[in-house]
């Protein structure tokens, strides 16, 4: 037997609300590859990616047709980089990204992620020649994403890795500058990074993670903005969140199966489902557009943050009712250049760089794929990492920078990347100086715990 | 997995004559046994459901897809072959 209303109703979100599985990410321990040799290093990386991943996107491939839901990134986070390569004589970093780009070529996955450090509460020397060969690599490689841990709420905040990141950010966009610095939107700076998160450019396999698992990016913006416009205009906010929540149900429950077939057919275990609203550049599929939906006249106006709030509370719920491993980021996300509607609001001067700020609070990442003026200072670009880096150590959540200062481009102009990256309307920064703020250097002690007001 | 061999197809499109025939003529040929049907029209636009198994069939899921989405094409009609699961997994909790 079956109900055929539930049937056309699936359809429905597949067709046309864009349901779809973002992306199967395969977590992977490279600790077993370490070695004096760098050039061994390599070599065992390569064997251990091609052993694990070589199947990845048949398998998946498989499973979209058998259920006819687009899966539509397959990707590789792997240990951050930084321990991986410490051991070696020479701290090559940059050869080692470039073997996983080559290897991320040959089993066609899209991203690689995890030429990563943490860094919350000082370097190593592994840690520094890591940071310090970002730009390079970023600029020589087509698949490599980079991350760093800069805070947490246990540790504070490492003011001198937020000061050295601004000009790591600064230089990568510079040796990007013919793509418009594209090299900036796969560099991202965490505040209490999550251990098992599938999304780029964020992606690394986490220090107590397992040897190997699938972790499942399930998205669904537009699925989400048809719940909430089917409903009368005048509900209460408690039946507006019931809706999100029953819907957010319906999308985790489909990525977990999915999440769980792959991982059988590659013989690996399942790791965890993250439920982020995470938009697209194409028509529907807009976390911009929820907002619309939900009565604002746009993203920006007054209301923004709390309407974020709700839907990011009540994606978790749903999300967290349908399957006990939902993990990485979960909620939902606000990049400017990936959303067709919050790009149109910054556009049309209705979504600031503050409001955009304010909004951090209470969405599940950060500041992300932001444009700024190519010739933002340096400090200021600190500033604004370290403003976001305290949201996240105060309130106990992730936060993160994803900043583009577009060479040679300034406000009013767009910034072009294509494909999922989008394109960016370039936001004006608030230009009084941070400079004597950011340079004091050292750590901005770890937060109380207690006395929470 | 019982369900793991169960299939629902959905068909739509402008009514004609045939639809029904074609289609379950092609899941005879491919020996997938049809456990439920329902179908109906709509202001013209035809609409049809079925729950089918292949758990004697010989042929493979992406077999028994492909043949089936070559009638919708034929037919000018939108075909949607699924594993079940999926919408189990979705509207039950």
């Amino acid at each position: 037997m079956f109900d055929a209303k539930s049937i056309l109703e699936t359809i429905n979100m597949i067709k046309v609300n864009n349901l779809d599985i973002r992306t199967v990410t395969l977590s992977l321990s490279l600790r077993d590859c370490i070695d004096k040799d760098i050039k061994v290093v390599g070599e065992n990386i390569r064997n251990k990616i091609l052993k694990y991943a070589k199947n990845l996107c048949n398998y998946a491939n498989e499973i979209e047709n058998e259920y006819s839901i687009p899966i539509v990134n397959k990707r590789i986070a792997v240990t951050p980089i930084s321990l991986i390569g410490e051991s070696s004589k020479d701290m090559n970093y940059v050869y080692l990204a470039k073997v996983l780009d080559e290897v991320a070529t040959e089993v066609n996955v899209d991203f690689i992620g995890g030429y990563s450090a943490l860094v919350e509460k000082g370097f190593t020397k592994g840690d520094l020649a890591l940071i310090e060969s970002i730009p390079e690599a970023l600029s020589s490689t087509k698949k490599i994403c980079s991350s760093v841990n800069l805070a947490s709420s246990k540790a504070g905040i490492n003011m001198d890795a937020v000061l050295k990141m601004s000009k790591i950010i600064k230089e990568t966009a510079r040796l990007t500058a013919n793509e418009d610095g594209i090299g900036a939107a796969k560099l991202v700076c965490f505040c209490n990074a999550p251990n098992d998160n599938p999304f780029m450019a964020g992606a690394f396999h986490g220090i107590g993670e397992s040897e190997c698992q699938l972790n499942i990016g399930v998205s669904g913006p537009g699925v989400v903005s048809a719940a909430i416009e089917k409903l009368p205009k005048d509900v209460d906010f408690g039946t507006l969140a019931n809706a999100i929540k029953k819907i957010a149900f319906k999308i985790t429950t489909t990525g977990e199966l999915v999440g769980r077939e792959l991982a059988n057919k590659l013989n690996i275990p399942f790791g965890v489902i993250d439920l982020s609203l995470a938009p697209t550049p194409n028509p529907g599929d807009s976390v911009a557009g929820i907002f619309k939906a939900m009565g604002l006249q746009h993203a920006g106006a007054c209301g923004t943050t709390a309407a974020l709030a709700m839907l990011n509370d009540a994606v978790k719920k749903g999300g967290i009712m349908a399957s006990s491993y939902v993990g990485g980021l979960s909620g939902a996300f606000i990049p400017v250049s990936e959303d067709a509607l919050m790009i149109d609001a910054v556009k049309k001067g209705c979504l600031t760089f503050d409001k955009l700020e304010a909004m951090t609070s209470v969405c599940s990442v950060g500041l992300d794929m932001i444009a700024i003026p190519g010739e933002t200072p340096s400090d200021t670009i600190a500033g604004i990492i370290a403003d976001e880096m305290a949201i996240g150590m105060i309130n106990k959540k992730t936060t993160a920078v994803r900043i583009i200062p577009v060479p040679n481009k300034t406000v009013g102009e767009m910034a072009i990347y294509g494909g999922l990256l989008g394109e960016a309307p370039i936001m004006k920064v608030n230009t009084l100086s941070s400079s004597c703020f950011v340079n004091h250097g050292g750590q901005i002690p770890a937060p109380i715990h207690s006395l929470n007001n | 997995m019982e369900n793991d061999k169960k299939i629902i197809v959905t068909v739509s499109g402008i009514d004609k004559t045939g639809i029904v025939a074609k289609i379950t003529t092609k899941l005879a040929q491919y020996n997938v046994n049809i456990e439920d049907i329902k179908q109906s029209i709509c202001q013209g636009y035809f609409v049809m459901f079925l729950l089918g198994c292949f758990e004697n069939s010989n042929y493979s899921f992406k077999d028994i897809k492909s043949a089936l989405l070559e009638v919708g094409n034929e037919m000018e009609l939108e075909v949607w072959v699924q594993k079940r699961q999926i919408f189990d997994n979705m509207h039950k909790i």
